[in-house]
């Protein structure tokens, strides 16, 4: 497996909350135990609201955040995040990309300069020369004639900016590629051109991609799998195409159900969700979506599905599993 | 009802002259849902701002925007005032910034309609009842009280939807309404301005850039690209058989969560440079079926499209 997360939590001290100053600060748990599997050439989907906690959990796993508990192997070894040298190693294999092609450039680095730096700290057995030719070719690949290297970010349009990020993240050929929306900021006749060009180099180079967005129809298109976000808890996981036809899970179905769809010919019928999120610093026992469920049952609030493959689809539902129950008692 | 008959909109700035919106036409019924569609740097917001008589000082506006037999660009401050609450409301696309965080909901709601209408204090808090309660704001009574920072996203753009439908004005103009907001919630937002037009016939002019929402909400689409009108018709017929290269690109650029085949075709190349006026159709440089003459011929809109070749000769 390239890359494994096991029951990921990520957690963050709210020091304003603290009502005196000997009392504890509160916690707010963004991730509450993520697990997921993702192949070489395979792309992972995360979806969810804002605040759902899918790009903190990616930036735990990129060794941006800390993890408060929970495993990551890459390359079925073991990710040590204890120190900076640890997780510079672990990012010759793993790299990102992000939300604000412009702001996750260095306005003062040319982008010549942008791409080679990558090969200075992971490819030290390459000349200077190699890695500059390296950093064009690589430039080249992703649509910036080299002729324009020199440049700098600010003389670059947002779709621009994002194939050099991406550009940035590949000329070490890692073999694990994080997305956070990195097509949100860009102009849908633009978003295309990038997410076609990340499938193209994901067959290229074997990528496995984790790819988080809000918008679904753009992770429907890229994502072999795709995994359904609440509260920082999974909802449901299953390939793109089953859960886009048939979710399962509560949350999934009123998520996509409110999904427009391109199609004048095509009424959608929006589940409207009603009631309050918990509140992030007290979860409650039960089930993290069960304040909004519509088909909630009394042990909902008690106690807390696990994530149970049910068919094609993972989902974290009582309402499954009693209904699993339910057809093998029939049987 | 409204006219809006060929609009230029140019800014002056330290770069130059940046040309935004260059000959623009277009009608808006009474009790019709209209989308403007466009990608960054079309225009689209600039038409709404020239409407309210909201344009940044740098810029100079030719044409006419015709509202019930009055020339919106000729018209006098005070004049403008009147027509801004009472007859067109605005929503934008970022609640917070469009509300006074210093106020309770309560003053900025019963504000418009005391200045406006004359209501006393008192009757313009049951009026702001009423219509927090249309707009579904629960326990509406307490939440008047709230400043804006007490309320989620979704619930803040019901509170801005609120104030512009305060003096029930005949156009509503969402500029990117649900553009800040979830899926879930941009659903609701957009059930609710679907219930606004259908209880109180209110037109809406819809700018946004997401044809997935003009889908399911809009009866005709305008279609603009480097501050021009593509392509103008009614959404089923725009969908179903669109006639200009660029809504073809951008059609076939949209992800269809509905649709099982995988390919996305992107338009390749860049938003044009607006530092000139067009001399040329300006969606030319990325287009499939541009020929030579595309290249320096400017297409009027004949019959809902701008294009020099015929529908029959495109790919």
């Amino acid at each position: 497996m390239m890359l494994s997360v096991q029951n990921a939590h990520v957690s963050f001290t709210a020091a304003q909350t603290k009502k005196w100053p000997w009392s504890r600060p509160g916690v707010v748990s963004a991730v509450n135990g993520i697990s997921f599997d993702l192949e070489a050439g395979k792309t992972l989907g995360i979806v969810g609201e804002s605040g759902c906690g899918k790009s903190t959990l990616i930036r735990a796993v990129a060794g941006l955040t800390p993890l408060a508990s929970g495993t990551v192997t890459l390359n079925n070894e073991p990710v040590a995040y204890e120190n900076r040298a640890s997780v510079q190693r672990l990012r010759a294999t793993m790299q990102m990309i992000f939300q604000d092609p412009i702001a996750s450039l260095n306005p003062r680095m040319t982008i010549r300069e942008i791409v080679v730096e990558p090969l200075t700290f992971f490819r030290t057995d390459m000349s200077m020369e190699e890695r500059r030719t390296a950093a064009m070719a690589m430039l080249e690949r992703v649509g910036i004639p080299a002729t324009q290297a020199n440049r700098f970010p600010h003389e670059f349009s947002g779709g621009q900016c994002q194939r050099i990020g991406i550009a940035r993240a590949l000329v070490a050929e890692p073999k694990v590629l994080l997305c956070d929306e990195p097509v949100s900021a860009l102009d849908v006749s633009i978003q295309a051109q990038v997410v076609n060009l990340l499938k193209d180099l994901q067959r290229e180079m074997g990528l496995a991609i984790v790819f988080v967005a809000h918008d679904l129809g753009v992770v429907r298109h890229i994502s072999d799998e795709v995994l359904v976000m609440y509260m920082g808890a999974q909802m449901e996981r299953a390939s793109a195409a089953d859960l886009v036809r048939e979710p399962k899970h509560p949350y999934a179905q009123a998520l996509l159900s409110a999904v427009p769809v391109p199609d004048p010919r095509t009424r959608i019928t929006p589940q409207m969700l009603e009631g309050d999120l918990p509140s992030p610093m007290d979860l409650p026992p039960g089930c993290l979506f069960a304040s909004r469920c519509p088909k909630a049952m009394p042990k909902c609030h008690t106690s807390r599905p696990p994530a149970i493959w049910h068919g094609q689809h993972q989902a974290a539902c009582f309402l499954l599993e009693d209904r699993a129950v339910a057809a093998s008692d029939v049987h | 009802m409204l006219s809006v008959e060929n609009l230029h909109i140019r800014f002056r700035t330290g770069d130059g002259m940046v040309h935004a919106v260059n000959d623009v036409s277009f009608e808006v019924g009474a009790g019709r849902q209209i989308a403007v569609v466009g990608e960054s740097g079309s225009g689209k917001s600039q038409i709404a701002l020239a409407i309210m008589g909201l344009l940044a000082k740098n810029a100079e506006v030719e044409g006419r925007i015709m509202w019930n037999g009055q020339d919106l660009l000729a018209a006098s401050n005070r004049e403008m005032n009147r027509i801004r609450a009472r007859e067109i409301g605005i929503v934008f696309q970022d609640p917070m910034s469009s509300l006074n965080p210093y106020m309770t909901i309560e003053r900025q709601l019963t504000e418009i309609v005391e200045y406006h209408e004359g209501l006393s204090r008192r009757d313009a808090r049951a009026r702001a009842l009423q219509v927090m309660d249309a707009v579904r704001i629960s326990d509406a009574k307490a939440r008047l009280r709230a400043y804006p920072h007490e309320f989620s996203g979704g619930m803040r753009q019901r509170i801005v939807i609120a104030m512009a439908l305060m003096c029930q004005p005949k156009l509503i103009l969402a500029d990117e309404p649900t553009t800040a907001l979830d899926v879930t919630v941009q659903a609701q937002i957009m059930q609710l301005l679907a219930d606004v037009q259908r209880d109180l016939g209110t037109s809406v002019v819809l700018i946004t850039h997401d044809l997935g929402v003009v889908a399911g909400f809009c009866e005709e689409v305008v279609v603009l690209y480097g501050g021009r009108i593509m392509e103008e018709a009614e959404t089923i017929a725009l969908f179903d058989q669109p006639t200009h290269p660029y809504t073809r690109g951008l059609l076939s650029a949209v992800p269809n969560i509905k649709d099982p085949s995988d390919a996305l075709t992107a338009i390749p190349g860049s938003p044009p440079n607006q530092h000139r006026f067009p001399q040329a159709c300006p969606f030319a440089p990325r287009c499939v079926d541009a020929v030579d003459i595309c290249r320096d011929t400017l297409p009027a809109l004949r019959q809902g499209r701008a294009c020099l070749r015929p529908v029959e000769e495109l790919t």
